[in-house]
């Protein structure tokens, strides 16, 4: 089976790249003392094609930093990460809208930014609509929505675009109990594609327990074990007791 | 460099699509809509004229076309270097949850506001039928003179973006400074008409070394006055212009990844 993901070494730091006012860039150059803090030490880890993997740790352990990082909106301070040419999208919690804009409108913006072309939106664009059971909001601006729709929306768009690498960051829980289900249904759906690669972040174990057949499990930015689902939760419940 | 173009076609659609998204979501709301880019430059014009007729008694004829053609090519200016300041964390939502070449969120900019700049040159065409300006061949350097205007604007833009990001208030410098710029640019008065008579030296120092006065002082040759404009000018401020853009792309590319954590 060939590799989708492979992360080699990861480092992410966050710098004392702290926004400053001019006055202190001006006047303190070269004297700031240098804050980092270290989100992601040193993670390696590889990921084929066609397996769902679920990332766990407890809250600031660095899991959406890692996914970030996968997204490429991160750049990593030292090691790399290769995606072998693959498509990726990454989906969390409020997906970037702009506000003032249609629900339509939106979905154009995404999927273009995701790397599609304008035709293969508009062909995909009423499955999205659909999916999504946003109805006649969808000519509405993304403003008037409420967060449950908000995040229907998202879910929609990264669900039915399909790209090869998907990155689901704690948003299972979105939406209705039906359209939680719905969700659900489709991750297994897309994950029954045996060229997509997904990663989900939860801290729900049975959903992981149900989706996925691998877990990498990060502690403070360090991997602490990877590897068959049932073996990894197990040691985590251990750990977290 | 080839990144830069590969990037480009990619993004390119992207930042059409959300500049007439942008358009469209401006005039949505508003009573009189798209009557404002109209109105808008029209109302300065009437505005300047006022002033300046009142204030310092013109001498320039055709007032009216003189300040839209200065305040068509100002407002490019102004809009994309005010906008490109907090360009990045106006857009928090969208470069945190996916990756985007940065400067493609300028390149949205310039596209609204090349509209918007389209509209007043449209009223220019207006003024110069009505006033029965003389035309000539010399419109033909029109695609050079906003050229020039582009890669300067781009240029700087992609360096104020970046500093932006790190630096909270430089949008209160970069206010101060475009307020020089305005005033040092000719926009309502001639450079060379008020300002040469009695210092020579400044007057010609102000229109070749500022691009945004050479811009406007250029059109006005070329679209009232029936002349040539100062070509050499041009192309070395359009060569200076790509120059400042291409350190502007590289610095984004190595720094972007890092905005993020930033904002």
């Amino acid at each position: 089976m060939s590799k989708a993901i492979t992360v080699k070494d990861l480092w992410i730091v966050y710098k004392s790249l702290k926004s400053v006012s001019s006055k202190r860039a001006l006047f303190s150059f070269g004297k700031n003392k240098l804050e980092t803090f270290e989100a992601v030490r040193g993670v390696s880890f590889e990921i084929e094609e066609g397996q769902v993997v679920g990332l766990i740790g407890k809250n600031g352990s660095g899991k959406s930093t890692l996914l970030r990082s996968i997204a490429g909106i991160f750049s990593p301070d030292k090691g790399d990460i290769d995606l072998h040419g693959k498509t990726v999208s990454l989906l969390s919690i409020g997906v970037g809208f702009q506000n003032k804009l249609s629900g339509r409108e939106n979905i154009y913006l995404s999927g273009l930014l995701m790397g599609f072309k304008k035709a293969e939106i508009e062909e995909k664009i009423d499955k999205i609509i659909e999916f999504s059971e946003l109805g006649a909001f969808i000519d509405k601006p993304v403003k008037t929505y409420s967060s449950g729709m908000y995040s229907k929306l998202a879910f929609s768009i990264t669900a039915v675009m399909e790209t090869d690498i998907m990155l689901i960051d704690e948003v299972l829980s979105v939406g209705d109990e039906k359209f939680k289900k719905k969700s659900y249904d489709k991750i297994k759906e897309l994950i029954s594609d045996k060229t997509r690669t997904v990663i989900i972040v939860s801290h729900n174990s049975d959903q992981l327990k149900k989706l996925c057949d691998h877990i990498v499990w990060i502690n403070d930015g360090v991997l602490m074990m990877q590897g068959e689902t049932d073996e990894v939760l197990e040691a985590y419940k251990e750990f977290i007791k | 460099m080839k990144r830069f173009f590969r990037d480009l076609k990619r993004y390119n659609p992207y930042a059409m699509y959300a500049a007439k998204a942008e358009l469209k979501s401006s005039v949505a709301d508003s009573y009189l809509n798209w009557l404002w880019w109209i109105l808008d430059p029209i109302l300065f014009m009437l505005i300047y004229s006022f002033v300046v007729k009142l204030v310092f008694s013109s001498r320039e004829e055709n007032f009216a076309v003189f300040v839209i053609i200065g305040l068509t090519a100002w407002d490019f200016f102004n809009r994309t270097i005010t906008n490109s300041v907090k360009l990045v964390r106006a857009n928090k939502s969208t470069v945190t949850k996916i990756y985007i070449p940065k400067y493609t969120l300028i390149l949205t900019k310039m596209y609204v506001n090349f509209f918007k700049m389209l509209i007043s040159f449209a009223l220019v065409i207006v003024g110069m039928i009505f006033t029965r300006v003389p035309v000539s061949f010399n419109l033909l350097y029109i695609p050079l003179i906003l050229a020039t205007l582009f890669a300067i604007t781009f240029g700087a833009a992609t360096i104020f973006m970046h500093f932006g990001v790190f630096i909270e208030d430089l949008s209160n410098v970069v206010t101060v400074l475009l307020r020089l710029v305005f005033y040092m640019s000719g926009i309502f008065y001639s450079i060379s008409g008020r300002i040469g008579t009695n210092n020579p030296l400044i007057a010609k120092l102000l229109n070749l070394g500022n691009p945004v006065a050479l811009v406007i002082s250029s059109l006005r040759d070329v679209m009232l006055y029936n002349q040539t404009p100062n070509v050499l000018a041009l192309i070395i401020w359009l060569v200076a212009g790509v120059l400042i853009s291409a350190l502007g792309v590289c610095t984004i590319y190595k720094y972007e990844n890092s905005y993020t954590k930033v904002i």
